[in-house]
């Protein structure tokens, strides 16, 4: 079955068009790019996400750090992480970049600093 | 009193990018920022999708801007933050700005002016919501400030009004949060952000989208509790008896951004109706020798690293500028183009080629843009969409042209079969 897409690898948003084969293939139309290709294959088997959102932290003059997945996690994990992300207080000085938290949620994906704190 | 080549104001996208390339070409740059911290809204975006376009990478707002503040810091660029230009007269060497610092009023002298003053949401009040003035009614920006910089929710139980990209972007971020979006309502048929941001922020939580719908009301004493929304009809007037009550806590809006030219306005820059940003020319300059503007003060961009691109160009050519006469050839574009900037071109500097940004007035599905000098096509592209959220950019180069002040340039699209 044909499934509409919107690639979000880049600000084109290609409107894709794919399907999933009984084979595993997929066919892709509508990509003005290898990446859309690559969106698709991996949205119709195992749709990946990447995840931005602030941590709390020990320092009245930056309340939240903003933070970001190095990488994708698997869009199922997003509501784990962000479970995790929940209890956790950050208390040292980090820079952009850093790693706040390592292998998150047993995604195998860290945590890093997206500003200086 | 200090004198300056090039004085940019505002430490946004816009100005980082145009004050770091003023001092490349060894002028004496002065970066004015009423803020306290460089980076105007990018502080607060931490999502990311920003520099796709310009470092190959997919960044966070935040991460943007800090590569730019870091260049920044390897310049000899003067940057004085917690300060306001409250005023700007012309003068025979170039321009007085009277600034407003902590340490008290200074007066600075400056060649040329790069205006990067970014733009502002419109507010409840701009689009005529009746009702009682209670707390919970929110620019999608303030209630990104609220959660990304202070770290505090600023409701519950939210509906969002408008499908702007920080309208979009909210939702998610208000849901990841343990809020309750109900809805984002728009009041046109199509949605007003990127497809991608409908895609991923929407979709993927599950938000209804409303298309052809808005909030008429406002209720509740204190605080928000609760908003009428109605399916409105093609002139975008609701209509009676599709009322419905919603109980919630929170009013978000996202509709829609103006260039701020307060500045502009005082020194007499001419402005487009259409942008309502300066009419430039193909170097950034307004109509006011001089005067340039870059970034969402310009237009309202919907990418930063378009933003970056103009602030380079504006910074690049006011750090240049020496006064001469322009002459200017007007950029001429059927009613299908919402808008096309630059709105000239000085005839006087045809070397680099004119970088255009257009957005198509409505949704079209696969369409031919050309650009005509006198009746004759100079340039053709098609399109596979065109959707006004969407800005297009296209380079012209105009040094083989033959191209005058009488001249007819003009833009026209047509829609093709599919």
């Amino acid at each position: 079955m044909k499934k509409d897409l919107i690639c979000i690898s880049c600000p084109n948003g290609c409107r894709l068009s794919a399907e999933l084969l009984p084979d595993g293939a997929v066919t892709v139309t509508g990509n003005a790019c290898p990446r859309g290709e690559a969106f698709a294959q991996t949205e119709l088997t195992h749709p990946m996400r990447s995840l931005t959102t602030t941590v709390r932290t020990a320092f009245p003059e930056m309340p939240v750090l903003p933070v970001r997945t190095k990488g994708e996690i698997p869009k199922e994990m997003i509501w784990t992480v962000m479970g995790s992300l929940s209890a956790f207080v950050l208390d040292k000085k980090v820079r952009c970049g850093d790693v706040v938290i390592d292998d998150v949620a047993g995604t195998g994906c860290s945590i890093i600093a997206t500003l200086d704190l | 009193m200090r004198t300056f080549d090039v004085t940019v104001i505002g430490g946004g996208p816009a100005g980082l990018a145009a004050a770091i390339s003023a001092e490349k070409e060894g002028a004496r740059v002065l970066l004015i920022e009423r803020e306290a911290r460089l980076g105007g809204v990018l502080k607060q975006c931490i999502h990311d999708g920003f520099g796709v376009i310009r470092f190959g990478e997919k960044l966070s707002g935040c991460e943007y801007g800090a590569r730019f503040i870091k260049e920044l810091e390897k310049t000899s660029v003067e940057v004085s933050c917690l300060t306001f230009a409250s005023k700007i007269e012309k003068t025979e060497e170039g321009f007085l700005l009277t600034l407003i610092k902590r340490s008290g009023l200074e007066e600075i002298s400056t060649k040329t002016i790069v205006l990067a003053t970014g733009c502002r949401e419109r507010t409840a009040k701009q689009v005529s919501i009746h009702g009682s003035r209670p707390a919970g009614v929110f620019t999608a920006g303030t209630a990104q400030y609220y959660l990304n910089v202070m770290g505090q929710m600023p409701g519950k139980r939210c509906v969002i009004l408008g499908s702007g990209d920080i309208g979009l972007i909210m939702a998610r971020r208000l849901t990841l949060e343990g809020a309750e979006v109900l809805g984002v309502y728009e009041a046109k048929p199509t949605p007003s952000g990127l497809m991608r941001n409908i895609y991923q922020c929407l979709n993927d939580f599950e938000i209804p989208l409303h298309l052809s719908h808005t909030v008429t009301r406002v209720h509740g004493d204190g605080r928000v509790c609760g908003v009428t929304t109605a399916k409105v009809d093609e002139k975008m007037q609701p209509i009676a008896g599709t009322e419905e009550y919603i109980e919630c806590d929170t009013l978000i809006l996202s509709v829609g951004l103006i260039p701020e030219n307060e500045l502009a306005e005082m020194l007499g820059v001419k402005l487009d109706p259409s942008t309502k940003g300066a009419l430039c020319d193909q170097l950034y300059m307004t109509m006011t020798d001089g005067v340039f503007s870059c970034g969402n003060a310009l237009h309202v961009n919907d990418l930063a690293d378009y933003v970056s691109e103009s602030g380079d160009e504006a910074g690049k050519n006011a750090a240049r500028y020496a006064a001469h006469k322009r002459e200017l050839a007007e950029v001429h574009f059927d009613r299908n183009f919402l808008y096309v900037v630059p709105q000239r071109i000085d005839l006087t500097d045809k070397s680099k080629p004119a970088v255009f940004f257009f957005r198509s007035s409505e949704e079209r599905k696969k369409t031919r843009v050309r650009l005509l000098l006198n009746g004759t096509e100079i340039l053709k592209k098609t399109y596979q969409n065109l959707r006004p959220p969407e800005m297009e950019r296209l380079s012209v180069d105009l040094s083989a042209l033959p191209l005058e002040a009488s001249s007819k340039l003009e833009f026209v699209m047509e829609e093709l079969p599919s």
